[in-house]
């Protein structure tokens, strides 16, 4: 890229941060209930980017560890533990249970693979389910209270909304400062040549578990915001197809692109809104919409622009390469 | 004992029509690297074009003729050439993202089209019981288990004692050979497609009159046609047949014997034990692991 691209970059970032910050201030309660959810399911999305864009390793349970979390968080906030401490017990359980997760990726691959975390993901479902004396059954848990920050009460949709918005900062964050560290390299070694990468010297076998392992977690993180955000939470939401639809915010978005789940979770979670006006055909036309774009670009929206910009690359590479070689010729 | 005998009939006739989809789930699969996570979705549509068929008049059995080619159009015919053909370059899992979104699409349109109710739909056999060694057993169960063994076999038949079957199975298992040797490769993929349509459309036939007609139906179906397939052995039709009859007499066994509450978790526990331990399936042959 050229000298001013990455000003330019910058500058749009701050722009759209900014946008995030202030646009919502005058929003009614459901836009900035929307706006959260979008913040919260994009920090689900991008666990599930990190284990499948990234390591390579499909996972159809992410919608249960945001359930894990949700209820984690769900559970000690209404037996009047703070917020934060949840969170951290969510994240360790999601961990942990992501941890043995990867195991059966050590066995199996790709579409066996999907289907065991396919099956977690229905018996966490289960468990959620029929555990009431844990998690209160088909009647769920209400009354989850929101946290106060700096002596701030978060009750109100737009304080709440920072805090997600916050959250979503810190993730970008350390999932920026992760794909860039040797665990992020090794990652993606693990998805483009598993053999090679072992002969390489990485413990694959540790990356695989890892990858699982953090991805889950940031979907136990999205949990533990989701809980507070709905102050309600019954089994329904974290059933299977909250996984597939994760997955579709990835694959949509752009698998193993950085802003991927960003642009995904969007789609997701906005364009049904904006598709409000036609009533019962939104999910219809979201599907349709989908499918649409899978065959046009299977990589994602992101895949569209990487490769239009890849093309141009190539193209002024060439008119450089031919301006070149007119010279020489002329000067022979 | 006669509970036994009850709950082992009950889990055959499930279980042959999970068979069934299974079959259909297995062919695609074999045929064009398609994991169909709509399939679910495609056993429940056809009951409802049935249904629509007989709204605007039809007597039944014209219904059932109406819905069967339909859904061999709109599923078989249709989905290969809209979706399965620009997709299947580009690998499997984008295709397998892009059938479940048209499991969301197939869901709301029936949602749309039709209703969001439970409809009735009629039987095809005779409802009553019939007595066999002194026990009452329903016409229902017997009736299903009939019509989806002589599809199976019907089918077996056809792959394994036909041109046509040896055909297809050539164009499955090597589709380079095949063509070198004068199969018309794309044709018999497009039949597989044909095949699979008329299979879940059976099913359909037969699954509809006992759990009735619901546009989200076929989530419950898809998975129990999925754990059937990858149980009895993915790329063995003989594997998936197994496989839906195991799993809907275990489906059948832990609701009475485990609990209610935990029924699905044992052919899911199931199937990540035999996935570990056995991934293959218990029929199939062993697939070299893309490393």
């Amino acid at each position: 890229m050229s000298g001013f691209a990455k000003p330019l970059k910058i500058a749009l970032g701050l722009i759209v941060i900014a946008g995030l910050i202030v646009i919502p201030m005058n929003f009614n309660r459901y836009g900035l209930f929307i706006l959260s959810q979008w913040a919260v399911m994009t920090i689900a999305a991008m666990g599930l980017n990190l284990t499948l864009g990234y390591a390579g390793q499909v996972s159809l349970a992410q919608g249960a560890f945001v359930g894990i979390g949700a209820y984690a968080a769900a559970i000690m906030t209404t037996h009047g533990w703070p917020l934060p401490a949840a969170i951290v017990v969510a994240i360790a359980l999601s961990f942990a249970v992501g941890w043995v997760l990867g195991y059966p990726a050590l066995r199996v691959q790709h579409h066996y693979l999907a289907f065991v975390t396919l099956a977690f993901s229905t018996l966490a479902f289960l468990v959620f389910r029929n555990e009431s004396w844990l998690t209160g059954g088909i009647y769920g848990i209400s009354n989850i209270p929101r946290p106060h920050v700096f002596g701030i009460a978060t009750n109100k949709p737009l304080p709440f909304y920072y805090i997600c918005l916050s959250s979503l900062a810190i993730v970008s964050v350390a999932v920026w400062w992760l794909i860039r560290s040797p665990w992020g390299r090794a990652f993606m070694a693990l998805r483009e040549n598993p053999l090679r990468a072992q002969s390489l010297g990485i413990d694959t076998r540790r990356y695989t578990l890892m990858a699982f392992a953090i991805g889950s977690a940031l979907g136990g993180v999205a949990g533990a915001l989701y809980a507070p955000l709905t102050q309600y939470i019954d089994p329904v939401p974290f059933n299977l197809s909250l996984s597939l639809d994760l997955l579709m915010m990835v694959i949509v978005g752009g698998a193993g692109f950085y802003f991927g789940p960003f642009l995904g979770a969007m789609i997701a979670v906005l364009l049904p809104e904006w598709l409000r006006f036609t009533e019962g055909y939104y999910l219809m036309l979201y599907a349709i919409a989908v499918m649409g774009l899978l065959i046009w670009s299977p990589t994602g929206i992101l895949g569209i622009l990487d490769r239009t910009m890849a093309a141009r690359r190539t193209k002024a590479a060439s008119a450089l390469r031919a301006v070149a070689k007119s010279r020489l010729e002329t000067a022979q | 004992m006669s509970n036994l005998f009850d709950l082992l009939v009950a889990g055959l006739a499930t279980g042959a029509i999970y068979a069934l989809v299974a079959v259909g789930f297995t062919l695609l699969w074999q045929t064009s690297q398609t994991i169909n996570f709509a399939q679910g979705e495609f056993v429940m549509l056809p009951a409802f074009l049935m249904l629509a068929a007989m709204h605007v008049g039809a007597p039944f059995w014209l219904a059932i003729i109406l819905g069967i080619l339909l859904s061999m159009i709109l599923l078989g015919l249709a989905f290969k050439i809209l979706l399965v053909d620009p997709m299947m370059r580009h690998g499997v899992l984008p295709l397998a993202i892009a059938t479940m979104a048209l499991a969301i699409g197939i869901k709301e349109a029936v949602k749309q089209f039709f209703s969001a109710e439970a409809s009735p739909f009629p039987s095809i056999v005779p409802t009553g019981d019939i007595s066999i060694l002194g026990h009452a057993v329903s016409l229902q169960s017997i009736g299903v288990l009939v019509v989806a063994i002589l599809a199976v076999f019907g089918l077996t038949t056809l792959l394994n004692r036909t041109s046509l079957g040896h055909q297809m199975q050539a164009a499955a298992q090597n589709p380079t050979v095949a063509r070198i040797i004068g199969v018309p490769v794309e044709r018999m993929i497009l039949l597989t497609f044909l095949i699979n349509a008329f299979l879940v459309a059976l099913a359909s036939l037969l699954i509809t009159p006992i759990y009735l007609a619901k546009f989200s139906s076929g989530e419950v179906l898809g998975q129990a046609a999925f754990i059937a397939a990858i149980v009895g052995g993915f790329n063995q039709v003989r594997g998936a047949i197994a496989g839906g009859l195991l799993i809907g007499v275990l489906d059948n066994l832990a609701a009475s014997y485990v609990s209610t509450q935990y029924r699905a978790a044992v052919p899911l526990v199931f199937l990540i034990v035999v996935i570990l331990f056995r991934p293959q399936g218990l029929l199939g042959r062993p697939e070299e692991r893309t490393v």
